[in-house]
């Protein structure tokens, strides 16, 4: 019976931080380290002249369009 | 406890009105409501209730309340039951115990879920007209086609998904 707010509190107080860190620790590894390395490995072969002559080939490129 | 509370609020509500009629033939003196009195309450953090339970002791149980006075090592088991049942209407365990209100509010809440479901396909199927012709098969080829065309979301999108050079999704 004594005690009662404080142990509470410790408890909640512990849940929130371990909580809200494993959150962001879970995004920082689930999604936003995935997405960075996806961007990398993308740019890393990248042409753009061949991109834009794709496209331009497609005719989806209206200042631009197919010979 | 608290809905017991406002039961006898309602029914004595017609009566102080009365109360206070009848109140200026005595000496001036009103009895006190039941409701303005210090009141029981069964509560995780009132350990020690303003009153006590049961408010009007029978013989039996006054004399219990006479011999508690006395040595309390000479009362028996069942006795020392009977004071605390006379002070408190719950014990801890009693009040703390879960109940099984929450499946009855589960079944409640799927069953309306369901009801909803039986509203929007009655609505889909004779209240909605078609659809925009923007949904046929054909414009929805031709639209993924534009978008791979026009390389929507290369990363990790639609166009990476694609294989530009087989002309296939990717597997």
């Amino acid at each position: 019976m004594r005690g009662l707010l404080a142990r509470r509190m410790k408890f909640h107080l512990l849940g929130a931080f371990v909580v809200s860190l494993g959150c962001a620790t879970l995004y920082k590894f689930g999604v936003a380290e995935p997405r960075k390395r996806a961007y990398a490995e993308f740019y890393k072969s990248y042409d753009p002249m061949k991109d834009f002559q794709a496209m331009k080939a497609a005719g989806v490129l209206e200042c631009a369009p197919p010979k | 406890m608290l809905a017991s509370r406002v039961f006898s609020l309602v029914g004595r509500r017609s009566i102080s009105t009365s109360l206070c009629l009848r109140a200026h033939g005595h000496a001036g003196v009103v009895k006190a409501e039941d409701y303005t009195l210090p009141a029981y309450v069964d509560r995780r953090d009132v350990p020690l209730p303003e009153v006590a339970f049961v408010r009007d002791l029978s013989a039996q149980q006054q004399a219990l309340k006479e011999k508690e006075k006395a040595s309390w090592s000479a009362l028996s088991v069942d006795e020392k039951v009977e004071l605390y049942r006379m002070k408190f209407n719950e014990t801890y365990a009693e009040m703390n115990k879960g109940t099984n209100e929450w499946k009855t509010i589960l079944g409640g809440v799927l069953f309306f879920l369901g009801f909803t479901g039986v509203i929007l396909i009655w609505q889909k199927n004779f209240m909605y007209g078609p659809i925009p012709h923007t949904f046929s098969e054909e414009w929805l080829s031709a639209q993924t086609k534009r978008m791979l065309d026009m390389r929507v979301n290369p990363v990790g999108g639609i166009s990476a998904q694609w294989d530009f050079d087989k002309n296939e999704w990717k597997k």
